[in-house]
């Protein structure tokens, strides 16, 4: 019922697709962040450090998805660790094994440095290790994984959360929108970075915990779009039309003002999804996100900010930032000549 | 004089897109004379502005002529190189433009955008500029033109600054102005006066006038030769009298066939009275101050006493501003308002939204703007049976369909369009769908909201069939605001008329239109029918 129909696509829609095209940066990164997120998804199959697959005396194991007490192995842990050199000797000698690309997990310690940590990168380690001695391209795999799937679930929650609030104050104005647009003026001056102090004192912030919070502060940036539009939607003659049809005021929301308004909010979400992944990483950077030990790409820049001398952990950091970032910006831009009315005639 | 300033051969002008190339007008020619006033006449997509804008170049930067050529005083255009070109415009060749509101920069004073084109062409000093410009504002009757020369355009009427547009396209004398539907946007009675104007001008200082309509009532009015365009042709062209009398191309014929006309179906004298207001009074406050405090009101609708029974039309005319579609809204109870109204025998002043939606699908409205009034991204059948899934929620969705599909082709559309897009329609097909979202209820009583203005002539003719046709069948009862008292005449049985919210006349369709007795009405009706300015004071002097 909403304004997607993918099987007749209407020539404007049309016109918008070719329109994203035609920026070929734009498409390009589109792909580019499509096939990093393909691979970095299923990171545990990518960079673990515990086998995909071992055979061990006739019978097949799954270390990936399974937990398998030591004494599977003849060991006596109660946990299997995999890299320690009795455990993979004992499995060898009586079948085989097939590791991931990369034997590490994002919080696996390489125990046998070549240096003290952070040390540099080495054929074990391609990007080195950082200053726990923790392989930096496993942590940049899942810090990846997880600022993005931060950012899309922060996004999607805040899309629905400011959509919803814009079309009410839009939609029925007057003093509703009075008070509403007076309390988003208070609430928008709340200092973010205290409540997330004041609450790391009570709770131990998880990924859940950090998603509520900013969500609670997130959802504004996109009411005042959809505000207008809806402000401006309000008195077509089309929706008055409904009106005298006596359709309800939730059904002309839905069904007649909010596919229309959806073209501005479309073009804002990608420049939003930028702006959540930048939040986690600077409360990461400040060390009010995600709890200790976490992959997180705000982490690495902290600690490539306190060790100097260890200039590929920064780098890489900045280089998977910028990467990731201005992938999304060019994403953005796209989107948003695909939507431009100038270049579509709509 | 006789001698041809404008001379236009085999002119052709295309366009790039991204669908490849579309040909606009096809080897058009067409001459124009000194001090001679030009119609050119079609329908919307004909190529008319297209035509009137390679005369001065002005096209977008994606249209060229595969060929053709234009002669300007004897001067090549086509090909001609800027500094020719820019000597040409403004200063020999100027323009007039439909919209009125939008063609002055609202952030200047009206002496600064008057002197900003005779200080481009002329070095003049400042006291010389301003005498030209007062000069200028006389000549088009501009009222207190000294008063006005501080004025900025928000602060005139629409007929006001159209005549500061032809102040400004006068101002250097120009040998031609295009006028490019210069009157669409006006009032009648102002259209009236602008036109009279125009030819009194062309008559002053003997310049020539390309004049651009769709209207032919403007034609036989001011014109001395009209050509006829449609689909980037021009298929006849000759003196306006020889034309209109005796038109020989099939497309001319039908043209002015097309002016609505006929007389509506008598209903029945003993039918009931649907809908009645008394004392219907829709005022907005005025609030100024800190504490907004209501100072006065703006009695937008004011005191009207007014009925409706079966099978009859109430016209309601006035120019913009007169209250007309905010009465027509405040009796569907789609704005607030105070005073009775009486709907089926049941006052639905103050029913709550529950009460109303059953009394919803018998009072039905029409709006306007065709482009505007149907949900772009809704197919057509979605459109039409929104009403249905509301008021009949227990029909089947065959049997839903199958009622629109029947009400399509009743409103003249085929079934094949169910699951169209509006976008894929003309402006009159359009109509035709807002038209089935209103009727497919079954409704008694439609209010009809300028539904022909903003449609071309011939097809204007066809919706006043179809209204009427669909009248007589279902006994329909109609509340028919224009500001056409053409189209009005051609549908109503009963004529109100409105002047800032109030009734100034009413009265049966003959008397109204044989024996008005109110100056005002008078006023209304001579310049609609005849296009003649008949408010003395609004004249200069």
């Amino acid at each position: 019922m909403l304004a997607w129909r993918s099987d007749n696509l209407s020539p404007i829609t049309r016109r918008r697709l070719r329109n994203f095209r035609a920026n070929r940066r734009g498409y390009w990164s589109m792909w580019i962040f499509v096939a990093l997120l393909v691979v970095t998804l299923p990171a545990e199959f990518l960079a673990n450090d515990k086998p995909l697959l071992a055979s061990y005396k006739g019978a097949l194991y799954f270390p990936v998805l399974v937990d398998y007490p030591e004494a599977t192995f003849g060991g006596f842990l109660a946990e299997t660790d995999y890299r320690d050199e009795f455990i993979q000797k004992e499995i060898l000698d009586n079948g085989w094994m097939v590791w991931p690309p990369l034997r590490y997990s994002y919080n696996t310690v390489n125990k046998l440095p070549p240096t003290p940590a952070p040390s540099p990168p080495s054929a074990e380690n391609p990007f080195g290790t950082d200053d726990q001695s923790r392989d930096v391209l496993a942590r940049v795999i899942y810090g990846f994984r997880i600022s993005v799937l931060f950012g899309l679930t922060l996004t999607f929650f805040s899309t629905i959360v400011g959509v919803l609030a814009g079309a009410v104050q839009g939609y029925f104005g007057g003093l509703t929108d009075l008070l509403f647009q007076r309390f988003i003026e208070i609430w928008s001056n709340l200092p973010i970075l205290y409540i997330l102090i004041i609450l790391a004192s009570i709770v131990e912030p998880n990924f859940w915990w950090l998603l509520a919070i900013l969500l609670a502060f997130e959802w504004m940036s996109l009411t005042g779009v959809v505000r207008a539009e809806f402000l401006r939607a309000r008195n077509f003659d089309y929706v008055r039309a409904a009106r005298a049809l006596g359709v309800g005021n939730v059904s002309i929301m839905l069904r007649h003002v909010l596919p229309n308004a959806l073209v501005a909010t479309l073009t804002f979400v990608p420049f939003l999804l930028n702006g959540s992944i930048t939040i986690l990483t600077a409360l990461d950077f400040l060390g009010f996100g995600l709890p200790p030990g976490s992959p997180s790409l705000g982490e690495l820049l902290a600690q490539g900010k306190t060790n100097v001398q260890a200039p590929w952990l920064g780098m890489t950091g900045f280089a998977v930032l910028a990467t990731m970032l201005s992938l999304l910006i060019f994403i953005g831009e796209a989107v948003r000549d695909a939507f431009d009315p100038k270049k579509t005639g709509a | 004089m006789t001698d041809t300033l404008v001379d236009i051969r085999d002119l052709s002008v295309s366009f790039k897109t991204q669908d490849g190339v579309v040909e606009a007008v096809k080897r058009v020619s067409l001459r124009i004379d000194r001090g001679e006033i030009v119609a050119l006449v079609g329908e919307s997509g004909s190529g008319k502005s297209v035509t009137a804008l390679s005369i001065p170049q002005l096209l977008p930067t994606s249209a060229f002529h595969p060929q053709g050529s234009i002669r300007f005083d004897g001067t090549e255009i086509i090909g001609a190189r800027e500094p020719v070109l820019r000597a040409v415009r403004g200063a020999r060749i100027s323009m007039v433009f439909q919209e009125p509101m939008t063609s002055l920069n609202p952030l200047h004073t009206i002496e600064k955008q008057v002197g900003e084109v005779i200080r481009i062409h002329r070095r003049l000093d400042a006291s010389t500029t301003r005498a030209r410009v007062l000069e200028l504002l006389n000549l088009v009757g501009l009222r207190d033109a000294t008063q006005r020369l501080a004025a900025y355009p928000h602060e005139l009427s629409g007929g006001q600054r159209q005549r500061v547009m032809i102040a400004i396209a006068l101002a250097n004398e120009p040998d031609l102005l295009i006028a490019d539907e210069p009157t669409t946007a006006l009032d009648v009675t102002i259209q009236a006066q602008i036109l009279a104007l125009l030819k009194s001008l062309q008559g002053r200082i003997g310049m020539a006038v390309l004049l651009i309509t769709h209207d032919l009532t403007i034609v036989r009015k001011v014109a001395q030769r009209v050509a006829v365009m449609t689909g980037g042709e021009i298929v006849e062209t000759g003196p306006v009298d020889q034309i209109l009398t005796a038109p020989q191309h099939p497309y001319t014929k039908h043209l002015i066939a097309a002016e609505p006309r006929g007389a509506p179906v008598e209903p029945r004298p003993d039918a009931p009275v649907l809908m009645q207001t008394e004392d219907l009074k829709v005022h907005f406050p005025i609030r100024k101050g800190v504490l907004k405090r209501t100072v006065g009101f703006v009695k937008a609708v004011d005191s009207v006493t007014a009925s409706v029974r079966r099978g009859q039309t109430i016209g309601v005319v006035g120019e913009s501003g007169s209250g007309k579609t905010t009465l027509g809204l405040a009796i569907l109870r789609l704005i607030a308002s105070r005073g009775r109204i009486v709907m089926f025998g049941q006052d639905i002043q103050g029913l709550g939204f529950k009460a109303t939606r059953p009394l919803r699908r018998r009072m039905q409205i029409v709006f306007q703007d065709p482009y505007g009034s149907l949900s772009p991204r809704m197919t057509v059948g979605e459109i039409i049976g929104e009403g249905l899934r509301i008021h009949e929620p227990k029909m089947s969705d065959d049997a839903r369909r199958e009622l629109i599909a029947t009400t399509l082709e009743e409103v003249g559309l085929t079934r094949a369009m169910l699951d169209r897009l509006p976008h894929e329609f003309s402006g009159g097909q359009r109509q035709r769908i807002a038209i089935a979202r209103a009727i497919v209820l079954r409704p008694d009583f439609i209010v009809l909201d300028e539904p022909t203005s903003a449609l071309d002539m011939s097809v204007q003719a066809q919706i006043v069939d179809l209204l009427r046709e669909l009248q007589a069948r279902h006994m329909l009862a109609y509340m028919f605001i224009s500001h056409d008292l053409r189209v009005v005449k051609a549908l109503s049985h009963y004529v109100i008329v409105m002047r800032d919210g109030v009734i100034v006349e009413q009265g049966s369709t003959q008397e109204i239109f044989n024996a008005p007795r109110e100056d005002y009405t008078r006023a209304l009706l001579a310049a609609a029918l005849n296009l003649e300015v008949v408010i003395p004071e609004a004249q200069r002097e």
